[in-house]
């Protein structure tokens, strides 16, 4: 873990918001999938958390989605142009096994690293349209059944990914699920493996400071053996055991 | 070569760029970056008597050229830090600046008499974090209770040196610095944050679950330096300056407003080799200007 300059390799638009880049980062090569790096963007007092979405050798995979001003200047980066990052940071996902891999929108990415790294894996996306889909040639690529659902059903499933959850754990068998998304839906989630009895990993999002656990921003409640305390996204996430954390009901 | 060190209180720092309290934890985190040992001092996360769980998150949001927090003084309480924390930093060839936030007197003198036979080099009073409602600024922003927590630290603090943080939210901050000096204080840091608020246009919500928190980064720099510099010439107590320092060339103005030396805080978070590079820019600075000995810069403005 450190500050990497690295070049843009390659910068594509992949929906209406968010952009597919790859970057030249030798020191990202042994980061685990779940794991996130810190992007400057220029101008900018605070570093913008994005997650991990590949590593091939020496070449860094993410995919930003344009929320505000600083990742909108990071959508903006040529191809060639230096970015400073700073990672690879926190704790990722359990990937042993056979795993059944949950996405939501944005969240999609860092699950497809997941996919990849584990011994076998399915795949269950959701997205708001047909229009907002992303990474699905990769994630058929990576896993061996891929199943959609949309918010509008242009494409898909037509509702939410929880409902797909609940009829796959009741067909098939996994290790655990591993899920990234909407607060909703982590929760659904929740609520779906802990009556199908299957371990669940959910990767949270909490507006960050530092990223590496110094400034204590992050916050998630979480509950551990001797009863709840405030845990930190960057340092103990962003990957939880969903048992540990205490999504507000 | 300029010659780096100075001296707050009695305590020598091998160079005057140390990291302020509640940027940079208790050194694990960045440690892994650099060797702590080439910091001039580290004020650590402030602690309390009891652990406290902070405040409700999101504690964090971004503004032009700097950041609120709402951490609300998050820590494992005094006793975890003393038997953890203060060994760990022991290692490292660097003045420990304990920080400490109490809710009465009687708990600012229990503080200070724990931290002090644990064996920090100094004592950073905290009276101005503007995220706790119980003490926290409510001591900082009148003379007498600024005065009676001054004097309750340092009756107990065992010679350890004092140095009081001083709030920028009030009305005349030299003030309260006079009043603090009165009480014994030894040192005083200045500034604390700001308080500010930001809202979501959207949920018309405020961003911060606190509604309100401090104000840091670049944007309070100015503030900072000008704060600095009326303390400056109120007391004589030496100063240690903060706010917004994210350069050698930052760290240099507060020195020159009056700061014997300087903390480097939210600027840590876009790079977490800040302080050390601040420490560079500002030795190559005093090289190019000529300057002996880092410590000629306090209080080298000339004011029209």
């Amino acid at each position: 873990m450190d500050v990497y300059k690295c070049t843009l390799l390659s910068n594509d638009k992949i929906t209406e918001t968010s952009c597919d880049m790859r970057v030249l980062a030798p020191g990202m090569a042994d980061a685990k999938p779940g794991q996130f790096v810190h992007v400057k963007c220029e101008g900018f007092t605070l570093r913008r958390p994005i997650s991990i979405c590949d590593v091939d050798g020496e070449v860094l995979r993410i995919v930003v989605d344009r929320r505000g001003k600083g990742t909108e200047w990071l959508t903006e980066q040529r191809v060639g142009a230096t970015l400073d990052i700073l990672g690879p940071l926190g704790r990722g996902f359990d990937t042993r096994g056979r795993v059944l891999v949950v996405g939501g929108g944005i969240g999609c990415p860092p699950l497809l690293y997941a996919a990849k790294a584990s011994d076998s894996a399915d795949a269950i996306l959701g997205f708001r349209s047909a229009a907002a889909m992303m990474l699905l040639g990769d994630f058929r690529d990576a896993c061996g059944t891929v199943q959609l659902a949309t918010d509008d059903g242009s494409a898909g499933f037509h509702g939410r990914v929880d409902e797909l959850l609940r009829r796959r754990l009741s067909e098939e068998k996994y290790d655990r699920v591993l899920a990234c998304g909407p607060t909703t839906m982590l929760k659904s989630c929740k609520r779906v493996c802990a009556e199908a009895g299957v371990p669940l990993e959910v990767s949270l999002e909490e507006r960050m400071g530092c990223g590496v656990g110094a400034c204590l921003v992050c916050a998630v409640k979480l509950r551990g053996a001797d009863g709840e305390y405030v845990g930190h996204v960057c340092k103990d996430g962003p990957v939880f055991d969903a048992e540990e954390v205490c999504f507000d009901d | 070569m300029t010659d780096m060190r100075v001296s707050i209180a009695g305590v020598e720092f091998k160079n005057p760029i140390l990291v302020a309290s509640g940027t940079f934890g208790f050194g694990h985190e960045y440690g892994k970056f650099y060797n702590l040992s080439e910091l001039g001092g580290i004020c650590v996360k402030g602690t309390t008597l009891h652990k406290r769980d902070g405040n409700p998150a999101p504690r964090i949001a971004e503004t032009p050229s700097g950041i609120l927090n709402s951490v609300g003084l998050q820590n494992p309480g005094v006793d975890a830090f003393c038997a953890e924390e203060i060994p760990f930093l022991k290692q490292f060839d660097t003045k420990i600046v304990a920080n400490i936030s109490g809710n009465t007197l009687e708990e600012y003198s229990e503080l200070a008499e724990k931290v002090a036979a644990a064996g920090v080099d100094m004592i950073e009073v905290n009276i101005s974090c503007p995220n706790v409602k119980a003490g926290g600024l409510a001591f900082g922003t009148s003379c007498a209770s600024a005065a009676s927590a001054t004097e309750a630290v340092k009756s107990h603090a065992g010679g350890v040196p004092v140095m009081v943080k001083l709030s920028p939210n009030v009305t005349d901050i030299t003030e309260i610095a006079r009043a603090v000096e009165a009480a014994g204080a030894d040192a005083l840091s200045l500034i604390n944050t700001l308080l500010g608020m930001r809202i979501d246009l959207k949920t018309r919500r405020p961003i911060l679950r606190n509604n309100t928190g401090g104000l840091s980064g670049p944007a309070v720099l100015p503030v900072a330096v000008r704060m600095v510099w009326q303390v400056a010439n109120a007391v004589k107590l030496p100063l240690l300056g903060m706010g917004g320092v994210a350069s050698g060339a930052d760290a240099a103005e507060l020195m020159l407003a009056g700061a014997s030396a300087v903390a480097v805080g939210t600027a840590l978070f876009s790079d977490p080799y800040a302080p050390i590079r601040v420490r560079d820019e500002l030795a190559e600075y005093c090289e190019n200007a000529g300057v002996e000995r880092v410590s000629e810069l306090t209080g080298g403005v000339k004011p029209w």
